[in-house]
């Protein structure tokens, strides 16, 4: 067994001499590829939960369009683009990118989730077929279109799941998950891969 | 077997927590009497036939839903919103 | 005997195996049945029960007899089906059921033992003595019994599971399911097309027959050309579509690499699909039945349709001088093909008179096999005719008693199929499964043609239903019979011959008569009694006769008799690959901390709690046991300061002007009263009464708290504030999000805590501006955090949360300024034993049995208000005073150890279950107190402080003599934490 070894004093006595470095949920899993898909860390920036005021949700949609640019989505929808994007997320809306404007406050509550989640965009021509094997909706192109999100599970883990182009999608788990999450996706990957060399 | 969800579509029931029947949403007032509370806490009809169940698409929306469905066909007939449904309830009172 | 005739085995291919150690070789496209055949192996197998020597019978999933054993080691696999079995390099087969060898096989003296193991055997005679039930009989029936077996060892291979959907869903790849995807398919309908062969073609890959003027094989070639160039079309072979369930379900096992030599690693070896289908269209044919006559289970006895399927794909015969036994037109082309192979036909038996067949063969009509010979194999058959009865010498039957669509899909739902007395079979009952069409042979049409037909006519009423049109495909030319069947079950034996029905479960003739002798009359008792239909085959091969025969015995119609019912899986489903997204690390997902890979740097080994992964201590170099570094931990927390990360603790946001109505809704004491900035405790009841959770709840702003939950209950608790939000006050303007992993959060605690955190936050703390129970924003070296003044060590502390990107990089510097403030990290142990000490409960003690009286909390439950729970906690029975309620216990006499689970009894009381007065529930050796300290629920427990009390734990056989005290042990004027 590795037993601990104690750290050097730290020197103390001026302002922020200590400093706390941020460290992201997946840097040290991704990215890995197998076969045409891949999989990578989704750097979104700024992520929020955003709850329409109880009647408030007509305006959130115009307060929100004209801070961000897109409207609220559609139940199952995704609206925005890589940078600045909003996911329809059950009973709540996730803002991902921008930091929420104030002009939000009034028709909604926030609340800064940005390090609950790992995100992870996972793509390539085979993709499909990857998550055929993790996730119980038809998440074929001609049914499930770009712009398209669900929440579902993920092989056991409770997840979002929108298309973002024709050949990606982002995952969205909570956090402590990543790791199995990625274990989950890079079997299907290997799989799917291996039964292209049938 | 498949559930509907009012807000996500048909969808497998490994997503959904079952609860009760829907007769949980009917809560009592807390001074009702004794066999009133039983009645909603423990006794529960057994139906062959039509009966409303309450779910919660807990690896989905997180909505809570009334579903109506057959227990001898396994034909899900109905689903709404159980906020919906409760506050049209409320309404009608 | 390999045949020198074109087939689908391609003969300049040959494939090496094994079975039992002998070497053989077959070609590319043999299965293990037509391999061994080749080789002129008959005996393949032994049977269940009386070790019979049994053969290959069929050429498909419905095999009963020749099941064997594939690979050794973790890998092996019993049972397999060698008719399904594809040949590869290296392939090493057993048989089984059988010792020492197949051919000399001991348990054989089961069959002469015959007229003692009848019917119902079992029953009778391991009745008496009871006590031999468990000890002998139990072991030595066990050790009989079961055909292959597995390793016992752990397999790693790789098995998947997968979801498709579709509009339509063809099940069975023969000229009728083929048709019906071509048309869908030209209507752009997305089609899956699933057969459990390795090819498509069904019957028509077994047959020497042509369709629209070529060779059936090429007019399969050119379909599946054209279906697999539509991207809307999925064809899916060695796929057996295993059960129908609702909303169009289907289950279905796909064998992926299972025909191969050597496969990638992470190739799959089944993969379990669930295929969800608007429509489906079962196609699945039909299975040609045997004929109970006397000794009809010896190698070399097969159906007709096996024989040709032998000679036809596989360029082998099974035999060199062959019989054929039948009641019905289709075993003419049986005749043909052989004689079309140079295969001597030795008879032809037809039972009826008027048998149209002709030939340049010995032909008898009205006539019947009515025994054979032949140890380890068919010798010679015995033919009953004109009232004679003639020995013939062959080595090959193929017998045909008509056939049985495959009607079992349709059944899943518990739909009964109908007799139909022009086949003398059953057939599916119309709208058994919502959504599902027969077509072909299924549904009773027996001719090629008006397969192909029926297939088309169903696509097309499916296309109309879903709104899709295409031209209707031409039905091409192709053999379009009449057929005609008479009736046969079973032939009379001349003396004491056995007549089998089930090969798989030994089941005879004289079985089902004398199960109907005994009153077993009704089919579902009758098969309970006799087995038949219960073994891997379910009854395949034999349901129908097995039925005809007990009309017979009981005078009763075969529509009368009815069938039993006919369960998922279709064919047998490893466990392996049901189960496979529990595989391994499927299991669950592991959730991990921020702080977790610094944890592991510091050498704690991890615990679970719930999904979970915590430190169970921090050992340091000369600690050696994990007590000793958890008693320094807690007498460092309790002396010094101490650091433990608590993230896993579930938090909720709630906000919203209803919060407040909302928390006093869910918890049994008021928070719409409490103040911004400040932290209360909260108890959390079901309705019916008992405790759900507990936890703390901080007021950050006026619109907004933040609860924490135990570690275990997070999603149990959201899914309860979603459930009294939206199914109790949906009119309440509230909203939860879980932020459970956007903070990571640290206690702090110990005498000196407060210091520690003075050295890193931006503004320095005091007991005035941060009393106990109070929160609150503040930066932490720059960074905005939330510091909560909360304890669950009854020690000054404090709960500090970070963002969770911090959450690593603030572990390590906590732990390092920990150290030189004389504490360090601790983990679950030491936090346990503090709380325990402190009479904290966690659910260990809040087990679901326990309300807010047994926890001494009653007076938690707020009077001036309703909560959850609430109507049914005033309820008397769970106010009694007897109810087992929270106490503390502490060893006073000679054994000093407690441990938890234990019971609990008076000193005078034998520990004997009637006797007992509670249980412990949570156990810690107190290094600050010097011995072992428990909480246990002790009846009428708040009442018997002082008193001595019994604890026996029968498990570990530990009995010690405690003393009933308070349960907070330490500090119990909370002094300390107010400091």
């Amino acid at each position: 067994m590795k037993l601990y070894r104690p750290l050097p004093l730290i020197p103390t006595g001026g302002v922020h001499v200590l400093e706390l470095i941020a460290k992201s949920p997946l840097a040290s899993l991704l990215p890995i590829s197998c076969g045409s898909v891949s999989l990578s860390e989704d750097v979104v920036g700024c992520i929020s939960l955003i709850a329409s005021k109880k009647g408030q949700e007509a305006q959130l949609s115009g307060v929100l369009k004209a801070a961000h640019g897109m409207a609220l989505p559609a139940t199952n929808r995704v609206t925005g683009r890589a940078g600045a994007r909003c996911v329809w997320f059950g009973q709540q809306y996730l803002l991902m990118g921008p930091e929420p404007d104030p002009s939000l406050n009034s028709v909604a509550r926030l609340t800064d989730v940005s390090d609950g989640y790992a995100v992870v965009l996972a793509q390539g021509s085979e993709i499909e077929h990857v998550l055929a094997r993790l996730v119980p909706v038809d998440v074929s192109r001609a049914v499930y279109k770009r712009g398209q999100t669900a929440r579902t599970l993920i092989q056991h883990i409770n997840g979002s799941l929108s298309r973002v182009s024709e050949t990606a999608f982002q995952i969205i788990v909570f956090r402590s998950m990543a790791l199995t999450l990625i274990h989950d996706i890079e079997r299907a990957m290997q799989s799917v891969a291996a039964r292209d060399r049938l | 077997m498949r559930l509907l969800c009012p807000n996500c579509g048909e969808r497998d029931l490994r997503e959904f927590y079952y609860q009760s029947t829907a007769e949980a949403l009917i809560r009592p007032d807390l001074d009702a009497e004794d066999a009133v509370w039983d009645d909603y806490l423990h006794n529960r009809d057994n139906p062959a036939g039509k009966t409303e169940d309450l779910w919660y698409h807990e690896a989905g929306c997180n909505a809570w839903i009334v579903i109506s469905r057959n227990t001898v066909s396994h034909d899900v007939l109905d689903a709404q919103l159980a906020a919906r449904k409760r506050l049209s309830n409320e309404g009608k009172k | 005997m390999r045949l020198d005739q074109d087939s689908l085995v391609d003969q300049n291919f040959p494939i090496k195996f094994q079975f039992d150690g002998m070497s053989m070789t077959g070609f590319a496209g043999d299965t293990l049945a037509s391999a061994l055949l080749a080789n002129d192996v008959r005996l393949v197998g032994r049977s269940f029960k009386y070790h019979r020597p049994r053969g290959i019978m069929s050429a498909g999933s419905e095999e009963a007899n020749a099941l064997v054993t594939v690979g050794s080691g973790p890998q092996q696999e019993p049972n397999i089906r060698a008719t399904q079995l594809e040949i590869y390099e290296g392939l090493e087969v057993f048989s089984q059921n059988r010792w020492p060898s197949l051919k000399w096989d001991l348990l054989a003296l089961n069959d002469l033992a015959a007229p003692f193991l009848n019917v119902g055997f079992y029953y009778k005679t391991f009745m008496w003595p009871k006590s031999f039930w468990e000890k002998i009989y139990e072991p030595v029936i066990r050790k009989a019994a079961g055909l292959g077996s597995l390793s016992g060892q752990a397999n790693s291979e790789r098995y998947e599971k997968a979801f498709a959907f579709c509009d339509l869903l063809v099940i069975g790849g023969g000229p009728t399911g083929l048709m019906s995807t071509l048309q869908a398919g030209r209507a752009g309908m997305s089609v899956i097309l699933a057969d459990e062969d390795n090819r498509f073609g069904g019957r028509l890959n077994s047959e020497k027959t042509q369709i629209g003027g070529v060779d059936a094989d090429q007019w399969v070639n050119t379909i599946v050309r054209e279906l697999s160039d539509m991207p809307n079309v999925r064809l899916m072979t060695r796929t057996a579509i295993t059960g129908a369930y609702d909303q169009g379900t289907f289950g279905a096992l796909e064998r992926v690499s299972k025909h191969l030599s050597s496969p990638n690693k992470h190739l799959p070896v089944e993969c379990f699909w669930r295929i969800f289908a608007k429509r489906s269209v079962l196609a699945s044919g039909a299975l040609e039945r045997f004929i109970a006559f006397p000794n009809n289970d010896r190698p070399g006895i097969m159906t007709a349709s096996a024989l040709r399927t032998y000679i036809n794909r596989y360029s082998v015969s099974p035999g060199r001088s062959v019989a054929i036994f039948a009641n019905n037109d289709g075993a003419e082309q049986t005749a043909r093909d052989l004689q079309a192979a140079g295969v001597q036909i030795a008879a032809y038996v037809d039972v009826r008179a008027d048998a149209r067949i002709n030939g340049d063969f010995p032909i008898y009509r009205g006539a019947s096999v009515c025994d054979t010979s032949g140890r380890l194999g068919l010798e010679g058959i015995t033919v009953r005719h004109a009232g004679q009865e003639i020995n013939i010498a062959a080595d090959c039957l193929a017998v045909s008693g008509g056939w049985n669509p495959t009607v079992h899909l349709s059944c899943h739902m518990n739909g009964r199929p109908y007799w139909s007395e022009s086949l003398l079979s059953f057939l599916p009952a119309e709208n058994a499964i919502p959504g599902m069409v027969y077509a072909g042979a299924v549904n009773g049409h027996m001719s090629t043609r008006a397969c192909l037909q029926s297939g088309v006519v169903n696509a097309r009423s499916i296309m109309k239903d879903l709104g899709k049109s295409a031209a209707a495909l031409k039905i091409p030319d192709a053999e379009d019979y009449a057929y005609g069947i008479g009736a046969i079950w079973s032939v009379s034996p001349s003396g004491k011959q056995r007549s089998w029905l089930d090969f798989q479960n030994d089941v005879t003739v004289k079985d089902i008569v004398q199960s109907v002798a005994e009153n077993y009359r009704s089919v579902e008792h009758m098969k309970r009694y006799t087995t038949q239909g219960m073994a891997p085959d379910q009854g395949k091969n034999s349901n129908v006769a097995a039925l005809a025969v007990l009309a017979d015995a009981t005078g009763k119609g075969i529509p009368e008799t009815g069938t039993t019912t006919f369960r998922p899986p279709f064919s047998p489903v490893s466990i392996a690959a049901m189960g496979s997204e529990g595989q391994d690390k499927g299991f669950a997902p592991e959730r991990f901390g921020s702080t977790h890979q610094a944890i592991l740097e510091r050498g704690a080994p991890m615990i679970e709690a719930g999904l979970w992964y915590r430190p169970s201590y921090f050992p340091r170099p000369n600690e050696k046991t994990w007590r000793q570094s958890c008693d320094r931990e807690v007498m460092m927390v309790r002396e010094h300061v101490g650091v433990c990360d608590v993230s896993t603790l579930g938090k909720i946001d709630i906000k919203g002007p209803d919060a407040g109505h909302l928390l006093d809704l869910v918890y049994t004491n008021k928070f719409s009263s409490l103040a911004v900035g400040k932290v209360r405790y909260g108890l959390m009841l079901r309705e019916d009464g008992h405790v759900l959770d507990d936890g703390t709840t901080a007021r950050l702003n006026h619109e907004h708290f933040l609860m924490t939950t135990t570690t275990v209950a997070d999603s149990l608790v959201m899914r309860h504030l979603h459930y009294v939000h939206q199914c109790l006050h949906p009119e309440w303007d509230v909203s939860f999000a879980s932020v459970t992993e956007h903070w990571t959060q640290f206690a702090i605690a110990g005498p000196k805590a407060r210091d520690l955190l003075n050295g890193l936050l931006d503004q320095s703390i005091d007991n005035e501006k941060w009393p106990f129970m109070s929160c609150g924003q503040l930066n932490i070296m720059g960074i905005s955090g939330r510091l909560f003044r909360i304890s669950f060590s009854g020690e000054l502390g404090f709960e500090l949360a970070v963002p969770s990107r911090y959450g690593d990089s603030l572990f390590r510097i906590l732990s390092a300024r920990v150290e030189e403030l004389g504490g360090c990290c601790y983990g679950m142990e030491a936090l346990n034993v503090l709380r325990v000490e402190k009479g904290f409960i966690t659910h260990a003690e809040i087990d679901g049995r326990v309300t807010a009286f047994d926890l001494g909390m009653q007076s938690m439950v707020n009077r001036t208000k309703d909560c959850i729970g609430k109507a049914a906690s005033q309820r008397r029975g769970l106010n009694d005073v007897d109810r087992p309620r929270l106490v503390g216990l502490k060893p006073v006499g000679s054994v000093k150890q407690l441990t938890a689970g234990a019971h609990l009894f008076t000193l005078q009381d034998p520990a004997e279950r009637i006797y007992n007065q509670g249980h412990i529930t949570s156990v810690a050796y107190s290094p600050w107190f010097g011995y072992f300290y428990g909480l246990a629920f002790l009846k009428n427990g708040s009442e018997r402080f002082g008193e001595q009390i019994k604890m026996v734990d029968h498990v570990r056989d530990i009995e010690a003599i405690c003393e009933v005290v308070p349960p907070v042990a330490f500090d119990p004027d909370g002094g300390r934490a107010r400091a």
